[in-house]
C-alpha cells in the first residue's frame, strides 16, 4: 500500500520533475522554434534579398534567365541544382585525375599551373 | 597532410584569411595530390583512387577557406571522421536539430546540400551557400586546368 502510493508519487514525481528539468537543461531557448516566417520578418526583407541577389551573381550565365531579378524560389531552385552539377564535376573530374596520374608530373603541373595563374 | 594544412590556417585565425586565392588553393591541391601518389594508392583500383582524389580535393578546397566558415568545418570534421578512430569526444546531439520547424522544400534541399547547413538560420544559410558555391566553382575550374595541363603533356 505504502509502496504504491509511493510509487505513483514518485510517478507523478518523475513527470513534473522532468518537464522542468528538460526545460531548464535546454540549451537553446524556447524562440529558436518559432516558425521561421517569424523569423524571417524579423531579419528584414531587405538583407534576404541582398543575399539572394549575391546568389545570383554568382551563377553562371546559363543559368541566370537573363537580367532581371527571377522570384527566390527559382534562384533557390537554380543554386541548388548548381551545386548538384558542381559536386557531380568534381567527381568526374577527379575520375579523370585518377586515371591520368600515371602521365601527371608534378613539376611539369606545377610550372604549368602556375604560369596560367599569375596575370603577367 | 589535411591536419598540418588546417593548422596553418588556424595559426591565421585573426587576420581575414590570407590564404584563399586561387594560387594558394592550387598549390595545396597539388601537394596532396603528390601525397596520394606517393602513398600506394596509385596501385590500387582507379574508383578507388578516385575517391581519394576527391577527398583530397574537397579537404584542400575546405582547408583554404580557412575555419572561419562554417560549411569549411563542416566539411572537414566530415572528412575526418572515421568510424572507431580515438577517442571520440560526447557531442551534445542538440545542437544538430534544425531550429526550423521544416521549412519549404527548396530551403530544405540547400540545407542539405551545403555541409553544415542543418542548423543554421536562413540568413546565414544564404551566405554561407554563396560562398560554398564560390569555392566549389573555384575548385573544379582549377582541376579543369589540371585535368588539361596533364592530357596536353
Amino acid at each position: 500500500m505504502g509502496g504504491k502510493h509511493r510509487r505513483i508519487g514518485g510517478e507523478v514525481g518523475w513527470r513534473v520533475g522532468s518537464s522542468s528539468f528538460a526545460t531548464a537543461f535546454r540549451p537553446f531557448p524556447s524562440r529558436s522554434r518559432f516558425k521561421m516566417s517569424s523569423r524571417r520578418n524579423r531579419v528584414s526583407e531587405e538583407e534576404i534579398n541582398e543575399l539572394i541577389s549575391k546568389l545570383q551573381s554568382l551563377l553562371p550565365e546559363t543559368r541566370r534567365r537573363g537580367a532581371g531579378r527571377a522570384s527566390a524560389a527559382k534562384l533557390l531552385k537554380e543554386t541548388c541544382s548548381y551545386i548538384r552539377s558542381l559536386n557531380r564535376e568534381v567527381d568526374d573530374l577527379s575520375d579523370r585525375l585518377s586515371g591520368l596520374m600515371a602521365t601527371l608530373d608534378s613539376n611539369s603541373a606545377e610550372a604549368e599551373i602556375i604560369r596560367s595563374l599569375l596575370p603577367s | 597532410m589535411y591536419r598540418r594544412s588546417f593548422k596553418d590556417t588556424r595559426s591565421s585565425l585573426g587576420s581575414p584569411n590570407p590564404n584563399f586565392s586561387k594560387p594558394m588553393v592550387a598549390l595545396r591541391f597539388l601537394r596532396a595530390l603528390s601525397l596520394v601518389r606517393r602513398s600506394g594508392l596509385g596501385a590500387c583500383s582507379p574508383s578507388y583512387r578516385a575517391r581519394g582524389i576527391r577527398r583530397a580535393a574537397y579537404a584542400c578546397m575546405a582547408a583554404s577557406a580557412g575555419p572561419r566558415r562554417a560549411w569549411s568545418r563542416a566539411l572537414l570534421r566530415k572528412i575526418r571522421r572515421r568510424p572507431g578512430r580515438g577517442l571520440r569526444r560526447p557531442r551534445a546531439v542538440i545542437w544538430r536539430h534544425r531550429p526550423v520547424g521544416g521549412g519549404d522544400r527548396l530551403e530544405v534541399a540547400l540545407r542539405r546540400l551545403v555541409p553544415g547547413g542543418g542548423c543554421m538560420e536562413y540568413c546565414r544559410l544564404l551566405e554561407e551557400a554563396a560562398d560554398y558555391v564560390k569555392c566549389l566553382a573555384m575548385q573544379v575550374r582549377l582541376m579543369q586546368t589540371i585535368v588539361d595541363s596533364a592530357s596536353h603533356v
